[in-house]
């Protein structure tokens, strides 16, 4: 690693004499730029799935696992009684915050996307829903389900866990899709950078030959090419990271019924994570350069 | 200054050069002669460090060369100046800036030089030439420009392949004259060659080696030089 940190301090300092040593490389050069930056757009929108089903996957979590509901059908006569008998049992519950049945008015607003303005829903036989505030801690489901078996036969107990379950569980995969993605971006950007660095040193293996001939060391070399090489692909990045946001930016906003798909994007902080892609390209670049000039260099008289 | 101790060399098997032993003492000026695919080539690349010996010793201002690392041959380069046969540029920087390598590459730069730079290009007579790119000098331009390179870092030792391979009889007798300057201020000098007139115009200025590489090994040549 000896070579790569003198490269390093060597590259910080900066020596224009060690660039012009090696000739301007047109077509390569652009190649490499071109790459970099489609790799830097890809890369943010990576980063933007997997930071958005990260917010999802939390979100989900926090907001469902806090509240659950309680569903009682019985007998007319019975649902005002069972569900008086259940509210009781549920504020003694540990780990319930509140439970609160919901008025004719509520579960009417409720069925009504379903049966239309019109259908008299009060006069059918609804079940009475009782919504339930969990505190931080929370309660045991599973211990509550068997009391309300036993005190009130018509009550079902539903966490929202069945299915919120599969749903964060999904979110939480897709974030880390996302970071996978991102981390194949990063590897990929190694390839290719050590591909046309090892084109770039065999097509100069006259301007080498001469640099050893005179007297340059294997650092001074390997210096002119990593530098260059961490550069483009610095500025390769920087131009993708920079139309990617904006994509990003311009993809249109859900609002308040914003889904999955529309929240595709960044918040708050997150919007600073892009901005590490084009300086993640170019230590990656650097590295990869420096390998390759490494052992390029090494198997040279 | 350089020494070989039986120093033997072999391409893949096939031994070209073998129990070779050679000295260059400071302030000595050696020519090396012989046919071509003698080793000439061979035996100079030795002298700086590009080949290592297959069996025996070679040593570099004291240094063995088995010992010195790649950042060590790189140094020992800055102390010897190498004029090629076939004399290779950095073809995208013009003249002087090419003549200036090794100051730019042992990190010295040379815009405080400028003075000995034009002074150096002068006295091989390139001065006119100074922003021409290496793909527009003659042979005879390279071959002065290769040789400017090489002593610009004022070097102790200069070895030359074959320096007047590609020009004319007055080429040639400039680049000799140069060379036996260069000798005279005190550098040590080895100039492979198979042009015996010019070791016979060199022998009436200065006093000169002969050293002739036949059978794989070497010779001092006769009086008949």
């Amino acid at each position: 690693m000896n070579l790569t940190l003198q490269t390093l301090r060597a590259l910080a300092r900066g020596d224009s004499a060690a660039d012009r040593v090696v000739p301007p490389t047109g077509f390569t050069a652009r190649l490499t730029l071109f790459v970099a930056a489609a790799m830097a757009f890809l890369a943010v929108f990576a980063l933007a799935l997997s930071l958005a089903a990260g917010r999802l996957a939390t979100s989900w979590g926090n907001e469902l696992a806090r509240s659950s509901t309680v569903r009682i059908s019985a007998p007319a006569g019975q649902l005002a009684a069972q569900t008086s008998a259940a509210l009781r049992l549920l504020q003694q519950t540990p780990g319930i915050e509140s439970a609160r049945a919901l008025s004719e008015a509520e579960q009417q607003a409720l069925l009504e996307p379903w049966f239309g303005p019109d259908v008299p829903v009060d006069q059918l036989p609804v079940p009475q829903l009782i919504e339930v505030q969990e505190t931080a801690r929370g309660y045991d489901p599973a211990g509550l389900r068997l009391r309300l078996q036993a005190e009130v036969p018509g009550a079902v107990l539903d966490d929202h866990a069945r299915w919120r379950k599969p749903l964060a569980q999904a979110a939480s995969r897709l974030n880390l899709l996302g970071w996978g993605a991102a981390l194949l971006i990063a590897a990929a950007v190694g390839a290719m950078v050590t591909l046309a660095a090892n084109a770039a040193l065999a097509a100069n293996a006259q301007v080498i030959a001469v640099l050893r001939l005179v007297g340059a060391t294997d650092n001074y070399i390997a210096r002119a090419f990593v530098r260059r090489f961490a550069l483009r692909a610095l500025m390769g990045a920087a131009a993708g990271t920079a139309l990617g946001v904006l994509a990003v930016m311009l993809m249109p906003s859900g609002g308040e019924t914003s889904g999955f798909l529309t929240g595709l994007g960044f918040q708050g902080w997150h919007w600073g994570v892009p901005l590490l892609v084009p300086p993640l390209a170019g230590v990656v670049a650097f590295v990869a350069t420096a390998v390759a000039a490494r052992r390029v260099l090494a198997g040279l008289s | 200054m350089i020494e070989l101790e039986n120093v033997a060399y072999s391409y893949g098997g096939a031994e070209l050069l073998s129990e070779l032993s050679l000295q260059l003492a400071p302030g000595s000026f050696h020519f090396l002669t012989g046919p071509s695919g003698a080793g000439k080539t061979t035996l100079l690349k030795l002298c700086y460090g590009a080949l290592r010996p297959t069996a025996g010793q070679a040593r570099i201002f004291g240094q063995d060369v088995r010992q010195m690392d790649r950042d060590a041959i790189a140094m020992s380069r800055r102390r010897i100046g190498v004029v090629h046969q076939d004399c290779a540029f950095l073809d995208h920087l013009p003249l002087n800036e090419n003549v200036a390598l090794p100051l730019t590459v042992s990190g010295e730069g040379f815009s405080q030089q400028d003075e000995n730079l034009r002074e150096l290009l002068a006295w091989v007579g390139l001065t006119e030439r100074a922003n021409a790119l290496p793909p527009e000098l003659s042979g005879g331009e390279r071959q002065r420009a290769a040789l400017a390179r090489a002593v610009i870092m004022s070097p102790e030792v200069i070895l030359a392949d074959e320096p007047t391979g590609n020009v004319d009889w007055e080429m040639s007798q400039r680049l000799l004259q140069l060379l036996i300057e260069l000798n005279r201020m005190g550098k040590t000098i080895l100039i492979a060659t198979h042009d015996l007139s010019l070791i016979r115009a060199a022998k009436s200025q200065v006093q000169a080696r002969v050293l002739r590489i036949a059978n794989r090994r070497i010779t001092a040549a006769g009086a008949d030089l």
